[in-house]
């Protein structure tokens, strides 16, 4: 078997969770690094194929072009296209990040290849693995029904990624891209905080409706500076105004898979824990000792959130200090 | 200019979904349908644009079940002119690619210049749909848009991707976008919207109709869904009450530490 990995970065930087995939990519291939090949696309990244060494992979693709600086689908699709024609792979594996998502669902039509998303667990010969669905309430078991080329993503952060040895020998790709396509990528505007994004978290804190008001989540920011936590909300809160969109948790919102959440006054409503049930240890504050966050919760306190977490901020000070 | 969207029926977001007992499929008796919440954006979206633009119409297309008309009637009461259910009898269980092409037939079928769709489905989570339908099409598409400007055959958008950031994009027509919350606030159907809906026309057809025999789909069909099951339950964890909050914290800031080595 032959597994080619997307490799994805922004900015020059290397995402880490490439190396999960890289390998899930190994193991596939029994180790035989030769059968795996790495795929860079963007503008000046063959300094990166270096930091793929030991990483189970022989050959580094570079899909290296100025057009190709930020994500765009038409280009991207193209690249990834050449890699797979020239290195003729029996699965392309890649990560359910939200580049990963798009490319992937762009190139499955055009190969009329399978493709199955965000995998949590994934068998060892690649034919198949499990999937949330309905934001996690279910896992599906799915598999692929024909042994011709498929293509899979991975969910971030799930698998251990595991050095093994792989030369990672850069080798440019031809591309003939052209600037007549009909979308252009103008730029990448950068978010207001300098956060991981709630997906990719390993710490998160969040707020229900009971925090009142957007100007109280300061307390929950607070909390989240001094542990390097990302602030999230649950979609009560969210439609009440008190916290953006891009950070409600739940079924409408972001699944999230971080080690730690801390669920500040949120009450645990289906959908909410749908979206956050894979964290690995999970706090809930509430001064309801119903409330269902409790049921999935690793520490349940019975308190009042805005007595309870600014000393939970001050013992973390004076853990972390 | 016409103006499509891609409607999905999902189990409303706080129905328990349920395991059938042979662990093959979902039991759905319990059910309650809703518009793919997502959808509800991409509709919205749609309605705005028209009425901004003479002889506009908007088209609101779901391949599903015939319950799904339900949900096509939502979209013609918020104002939608036109509804079409490809009955998906024979392939109910159908993955995204044949979905995609049996979509993409009808959106040629129908000469649209702009479709629009959720950014995801919330029942299989896949987001898939909506782009796989512009590749058949060779079409440009963004998904997961939070804001989009209009002008002539020209639009710039924006897409979210992780950590807040954006992507920016210009394209021209025709393209499919994929609709975010932020996009907008859908409308609520009033009561007149209501009443008009059920004198609009809804259209019934199949696969077939759009020139895709079953052979062909056969053979873009390659995965399969061989069973479900609930996710691991958690272990009881540990409650603290009844205790002065700063002793209760205390002990579970210990926890972190020493118990599941977290902090």
């Amino acid at each position: 078997m032959k597994v080619l990995v997307f490799c994805e970065q922004r900015d020059k930087k290397l995402k880490s969770y490439s190396f999960e995939a890289l390998t899930i990519a190994n193991r596939a291939c029994g180790g035989q690094s030769a059968n795996v090949a790495a795929l860079l696309i963007g503008s000046g990244v063959d300094a990166l194929s270096s930091q793929l060494q030991g990483w189970g992979a022989d050959k580094v693709y570079l899909a290296d072009d100025g057009r190709l600086t930020h994500y765009n689908p038409f280009h991207y699709a193209a690249a990834l296209e050449a890699a797979m024609k020239s290195f003729q792979p029996d699965v392309v594996l890649g990560i359910a990040s939200p580049m990963g998502r798009d490319l992937f669902a762009r190139i499955a039509p055009r190969f009329s290849a399978p493709l199955l998303t965000d995998l949590i667990d994934v068998k060892e010969d690649l034919s198949g693995g499990t999937k949330p669905m309905y934001a996690g309430k279910v896992l599906a078991k799915v598999v692929f029904t024909k042994q011709t080329l498929r293509l899979a993503t991975l969910r971030p952060n799930v698998f251990a990624a595991k050095q093994s040895k792989g030369e990672a020998k850069p080798e440019k790709l031809a591309l003939s891209l052209t600037d007549d396509i009909p979308m252009k990528t103008l730029e990448i505007r950068k978010g207001k905080s300098e956060k991981p994004d709630l997906t990719e978290a390993t710490r998160i804190i969040s707020g229900g409706r009971s925090l009142g008001s957007a100007e109280r989540f300061s307390i929950l920011f607070d909390c989240a500076d001094v542990i390097g936590a990302t602030v999230g909300a649950s979609r009560a809160a969210v439609d009440s105004g008190y916290a953006t969109h891009d950070m409600q948790v739940g079924q409408t919102g972001k699944t999230v898979n971080p080690n730690l959440y801390i669920a500040c006054g949120v009450s645990g409503s289906i959908q909410h824990m749908a979206g956050m049930r894979t964290s690995k240890v999970v706090v809930a504050i509430n001064t309801d000792p119903d409330a269902p966050i409790f049921s999935i919760a690793t520490y349940g306190i019975v308190a009042d959130l805005f007595e309870a977490v600014p000393i939970l901020t001050r013992h973390f000070k004076e853990l972390l200090d | 200019m016409k103006i499509l969207v891609l409607l999905k029926q999902t189990p409303d977001t706080e129905t328990q979904i349920l395991v059938s007992s042979d662990g093959k499929s979902i039991d759905h008796s319990q059910s309650k349908y809703i518009v793919n919440p997502y959808d509800e954006f991409a509709i919205e979206e749609a309605l705005r644009i028209q009425e901004k633009t003479q002889n506009c119409e908007v088209v609101i297309a779901s391949f599903g079940p015939v319950s799904a008309r339900e949900r096509i009637v939502k979209g013609l009461a918020m104002g939608a002119d036109r509804g079409l259910l490809i009955d998906n009898a024979g392939w109910e269980n159908c993955d995204s690619l044949v979905t995609a092409k049996i979509l993409a037939a009808v959106i040629k079928a129908e000469a649209c210049d702009l479709v629009f769709t959720g950014k995801q489905a919330i029942d299989d989570d896949n987001m898939h749909v909506g782009v796989m339908v512009a590749e058949f099409l060779g079409w440009p598409h963004v998904n997961v848009v939070t804001q989009l400007t209009l002008n002539g055959e020209k639009l710039s958008i924006e897409r979210e991707v992780e950590g807040g950031q954006k992507e920016v994009y210009e394209t021209r027509l025709p393209v499919v976008l994929g609709a975010h919350k932020s996009l907008n606030t859908p409308r609520y159907a009033s009561l007149p919207g209501i009443m008009k809906a059920k004198k609009k026309t809804l259209d019934v057809k199949t696969p077939k109709d759009f020139g895709l025999d079953h052979s062909v789909l056969q053979t873009l069909q390659q995965t399969l869904i061989e069973g479900y099951v609930y996710p691991a339950q958690k272990p009881k964890g540990k409650m603290f009450q009844g205790e002065a909050v700063e002793v209760m914290v205390a002990k579970v800031v210990k926890l972190l530490r020493e118990e599941v080595k977290v902090i």
